[in-house]
């Protein structure tokens, strides 16, 4: 205050102006970076490069207060609770990171590849729009989607493999996922597909990635033998122990399902061992989803390593008025579960018998490029489900949602503003997710869920950001972890 | 370094100017399938 009356009008006018820019720049490098403790571990996070640094406690707070630039300010404010020398030494070392663009590294801009339009290159069939299961959070109205439940005929997926290729263009590579309800009912179509895309794909020169989402009812010796041979990537849903499973996912006689469908999954998995489990070869998850009823989905998760399976994915409900849904309030407690599943994780890791969590696999060095990170699923534009009937939606949880219909295989995409608009949909045009440190993780989250929630994609889902928020966290640290590991024992 | 260990080499600078292939693996964010978090990807180039 005194300083501040005894400048003239001008310098005053000049204090003000850097105070506001000196203010301005220290939020803008608070932007640039997060920090979190978990596990005894300081973790600082560099969001413009991707680089993951472990700290001392001392270099955390410093975190607090350093902007790039100040570095007497840090040492003003610290001294006294740290050896000035000290705090000397690692303002050192960060302007080492900042040097090397590991601290502090520019805002990223939408990439010029980001601007062209969007090629379809991964198209979910809706091959069973029926379910031999009533899981009690079904965002499929039960496999109908609102609709009157039907399969797709074979000569609707032929045609969805044409539509691909032309969609792709220069693209080789190319995704079918068949999905339902529950795609094994519909199985006649789905070999049909298979052996045209395998067809199409020798005249073509593209590469047809296929996987299937199964519920495992029926998944007997001659589904999977097929399946092995034709090069399947399998998704298996199983939400854990036993009585969480069967309280959530019925068969359509209210009876548990448990029983039947691990004796399949077993079976399924054994006949696959030995082969490339690799993301980008073919892969066998386990996937579950957990519950207001089972905020203790550690259990789930260990239980179904427990069982004999290692490959394992477990995601939070998202249901709007529901029972099983979270809410706010419940965020803490589901925090709290991510960090036992952490510690978890790295403990079996540790005893030599860790599993694959999908959510923790996370590559901080070869991750996906900027342009995929803003892209992120790409509903709308890259990806489109494919109704029974043939009609085109931005994603299978878009189906029947008439607003958001696309077109039809035989028309086209006929909406031609929707999937533009989807693409422009990334994390640097939505408000919320501008400037939040997970937005080159997370990708701006589910459009399906930002519109369950608030009608508009461009609105992320709240209560999924903080989960989301919480669960990177642990992925980073998972990821840190293992790197420490390594470098300590080298 | 003494007060600070970095634990990977990261690429999303260079990525910024060089990507967008296209090449990679579709993902779901989704409660429904094996939904990501783009950040678990891999580079198909990688």
């Amino acid at each position: 205050m005194v300083r501040k009356k005894s400048l003239p009008f001008w310098g005053e006018a000049l204090f003000a102006s850097e105070s506001n820019s000196r203010g301005h720049r220290e939020s803008k490098m608070k932007e640039r970076i997060h920090k979190f403790e978990q596990g005894g571990y300081f973790v600082l996070l560099d969001v413009n490069s991707g680089a993951v640094h472990v700290v001392d406690e001392m270099v955390y707070a410093m975190m607090d207060i350093f902007d790039g630039e100040n570095d007497e300010a840090v040492i003003a404010a610290l001294t006294g609770r740290y050896d000035a020398a000290e705090l000397r030494e690692a303002l050192g070392e960060l302007h080492e990171l900042i040097k090397a663009g590991e601290l502090f590294a520019p805002d990223i801009d939408v990439p010029p590849t980001f601007a062209q339009k969007g090629l379809v290159k991964s198209l979910c069939l809706m091959v069973a729009q029926d379910c031999n299961l009533r899981c009690k959070y079904c965002f499929g109205d039960g496999g109908g989607y609102g609709m009157e439940r039907a399969v797709m005929r074979e000569e609707v997926g032929r045609r969805a493999v044409d539509f691909l290729i032309e969609g792709s263009g220069p693209r080789r590579h190319c995704e079918i996922d068949f999905f339902g309800g529950e795609p094994l009912l519909n199985m006649k179509t789905v070999k049909a597909v298979t052996a045209y895309a395998r067809a199409r794909e020798r005249e073509t020169g593209k590469k047809f990635k296929l996987t299937l989402t199964t519920n495992g009812m029926l998944l007997n010796d001659a589904n999977i033998a097929w399946l092995n041979e034709n090069d399947f990537s399998l998704v298996l849903s199983l939400d854990g122990r036993k009585e969480t499973n069967d309280a959530a996912r019925p068969d359509v006689g209210g009876h548990g399902t448990y029983d039947r469908v691990v004796r399949n999954f077993h079976r399924c998995v054994a006949s696959r061992k030995g082969g490339n489990f690799d993301y980008r070869g073919v892969y066998t998850y386990l996937r579950g989803t957990y519950t207001h009823n089972n905020m203790d989905f550690t259990k789930d998760v260990l239980a179904m390593h427990d069982a004999g399976f290692d490959i394992l994915s477990v995601e939070p409900v998202v249901m709007k008025d529901s029972p099983l849904g979270f809410t706010e309030a419940d965020l803490p407690r589901i925090a709290e579960e991510y960090d036992r599943l952490t510690e978890a994780y790295l403990a079996r890791r540790r005893e030599g018998r860790g599993f694959f969590f999908f959510h923790f696999n996370m590559d901080l060095s070869n991750g996906p490029c900027v342009a995929k990170r803003l892209s992120g699923c790409g509903a709308g534009h890259e990806y489109l489900a494919v109704a029974e009937n043939g009609d085109l939606y931005p994603c299978h949880q878009f189906v029947g949602r008439a607003r958001y219909k696309l077109g039809n295989l035989y028309d086209g995409v006929t909406n031609e503003e929707l999937p533009q608009y989807f693409r422009e949909s990334h994390v640097l045009n939505k408000e919320t997710c501008r400037n939040c440190w997970a937005r080159f993780f997370c990708s701006g989250g589910c459009h399906a869920n930002a519109d369950l929630f608030h009608g508009d994609i461009r609105k992320p889902y709240e209560v999924g950001c903080e989960i989301q928020k919480k669960r990177l966290e642990c992925a980073i640290l998972v990821q840190a972890c293992i790197a420490l590991d390594k470098m300590d024992r080298k | 370094m003494k007060h600070i260990r970095t634990v990977n080499k990261p690429s999303m600078q260079r990525t910024a100017k060089t990507g967008g292939c296209g090449e990679c693996q579709a993902s779901c964010q989704s409660a429904c399938k094996t939904s990501c978090t783009v950040g678990n990807q891999v580079c198909e180039k990688a």
